[in-house]
């Protein structure tokens, strides 16, 4: 579990997020959502420590992660996984390299049991064989089953995700939906989500939280989108007449 | 009134940042054994990659100062061997580490900028701090390193190719001989001069390989802001280069 109080971050005179406090659970999705500039991602890289807040602490099951020196917050973040909205892999090296890098950085397994393991999350992943290529030689839904063999080698118990569908076709994006989903599941993690794709939230939400101007504006889950009165929600979700006719529709079939 | 305090307050924080990072760079690797691989990929970036150029400079280097050395000591009453000896030590004390330096900072430095540049622009080096790793240590002390192993022994093939580049220039045009070249290159031999290119490669090759790390380092922005961190890497090293040169010599001459 993964806990943000009162969280304040401001860049010189611009107040990015104000006074955010959010619970995010184990064994859960859980999505932050927002307009662009809504400051998701801001909050994102202050939850894994890549930014520092202006104000407010963030736990990790209890520890204060903004208070930990800097040899602590590393052993936390060998917890860690992430997903980065380019990837981020290594162009220089191959699928398997990648995928091999936090292992040899980090455990004394040899060649061969790194190799099993590195196999193991490319079938995870449905990408065995894929080992030799190179970054630049595959495409971009494939980039980013990459990224995430590479975040889950490790076994981590935090799964953070930015944007992981952005640049991806509808189909891609729900392969790579239902991925993290079954890896939340069968790992029983802590999963966090910055999203603004609504396929995500209506099919992998299962604890939502949308930033409006730096502030929480509404939190629930996928099953209280669709009935939920926040003008806010509602403003962002169904932004297009089309998609409010959708609700409508879905909201008469309810009924 | 705010400019005059902005350059001073400006050269206080990167100084700082400077530190601190120089600090991580130093801290014990999490896997030597990865380290080193990459320390021996860096040797061979910097050592074997730039072989040519250096060669190619130097032996101009000394074809030039010993051509106009010949000129200058033409009529005068100054033994013609003398233009070995003044090639050999010019080599040594001065053009071998500074200038090899001015021209590693231009191709090594800016490559190391650009790199580290575009890994923090890609999200590289967020991607390795998050799985734990010290990415000032891992990214920048294997080049720091291999910078410190390789750089001194391009110094060395440089100046022994700058003393041939005289040798070359005015033995075969008839300016001198091949006895008295090779008499001035052994005459007046001082260690101590040897002693200083060391120490001067030495520094010249820390400063380059860190201010350039550092540029890289902590980019922000796009393709622009990386062009520029490229080009202030360079300018910056070569300032402090010359800076450094000066200082060392008033040292260790005085």
């Amino acid at each position: 579990m993964i806990r943000a109080e009162n969280i304040f971050k401001s860049f010189g005179e611009t107040e990015v997020l104000k006074d955010i406090s959010l619970e995010f659970k184990k064994g859960h999705t859980n999505l932050i959502i927002g307009r662009s500039g809504a400051g998701k991602t801001v909050l994102l890289k202050i939850l894994v420590g890549l930014l520092h807040p202006t104000d407010g602490s963030v736990y990790y099951d209890d520890v204060n992660f903004t208070q930990l020196d800097k040899k602590s917050v590393r052993e936390i973040r060998m917890k860690v996984g992430m997903l980065f909205q380019g990837s981020a892999l290594f162009d220089s090296m191959t699928v398997e390299e990648n995928i091999r890098f936090p292992l040899d950085m980090f455990t004394n397994l040899t060649l061969k049991e790194k190799r099993k393991r590195v196999n193991e999350c490319l079938e995870r992943v449905n990408l065995d064989g894929s080992n030799d290529k190179f970054p630049s030689e595959i495409s971009g839904g494939m980039q980013k089953r990459v990224g995430i063999a590479r975040a889950i080698v490790l076994n981590p118990q935090y799964l953070f995700c930015d944007e992981p569908n952005s640049g991806l076709d509808p189909k891609t994006s729900l392969l790579i939906d239902e991925l993290i989903r079954d890896i939340t599941l069968e790992n029983n993690i802590t999963t966090i989500i910055n999203t603004h794709d609504m396929n995500s939230v209506m099919e992998i939400g299962d604890s939502i939280a949308l930033l409006y101007e730096g502030k929480v504006a509404w939190q629930g889950n996928k099953d209280e989108v669709l009935t939920s009165d926040n003008e806010i929600l509602q403003g962002f979700i169904f932004a297009s007449p089309f998609l409010q006719r959708l609700r409508e529709a879905a909201l008469g079939n309810q009924q | 009134m705010d400019f005059l305090l902005k350059v001073p307050r400006d050269l206080v924080f990167h100084l700082g940042r400077y530190m601190i990072m120089m600090g991580n760079v130093f801290s014990k690797p999490e896997k030597m054994r990865v380290y080193w691989k990459e320390i021996t990929r860096q040797m061979d970036d910097i050592g074997i990659g730039s072989i040519v150029i250096v060669c190619l400079i130097s032996i101009f280097m000394g074809a030039v100062a010993a051509i106009q050395f010949a000129y200058q000591l033409d009529g005068q009453l100054v033994p013609r061997y003398y233009i070995g000896y003044i090639v050999r030590d010019l080599a040594i004390i001065e053009s071998a580490p500074t200038i090899t330096c001015l021209v590693l900072a231009g191709k090594v430095g800016s490559n190391m900028a650009a790199e580290l540049g575009g890994m923090r622009q890609k999200e590289h080096i967020d991607a390795m701090e998050i799985m734990g790793v010290n990415t000032s240590a891992f990214l920048i002390m294997p080049k720091l390193t291999a910078a410190l192993v390789v750089i001194p022994l391009l110094v060395i093939i440089s100046a022994f190719v700058a003393i041939c580049g005289g040798y070359i220039a005015t033995v075969p045009t008839g300016e001198i001989t091949a006895d008295d070249y090779i008499r001035g290159v052994r005459a007046f031999f001082d260690p101590h001069n040897v002693t200083m290119m060391f120490i001067k490669s030495i520094v010249f090759s820390y400063i380059l390989t860190t201010v350039s790390c550092y540029q890289g380092y902590f980019v922000k922005g796009g393709s622009i802001e990386l062009g520029e961190a490229s080009t202030r890497a360079v300018v910056i090293s070569n300032i402090l280069i010359l800076t450094a040169d000066y200082v060392i010599a008033v040292l260790l001459t005085g």
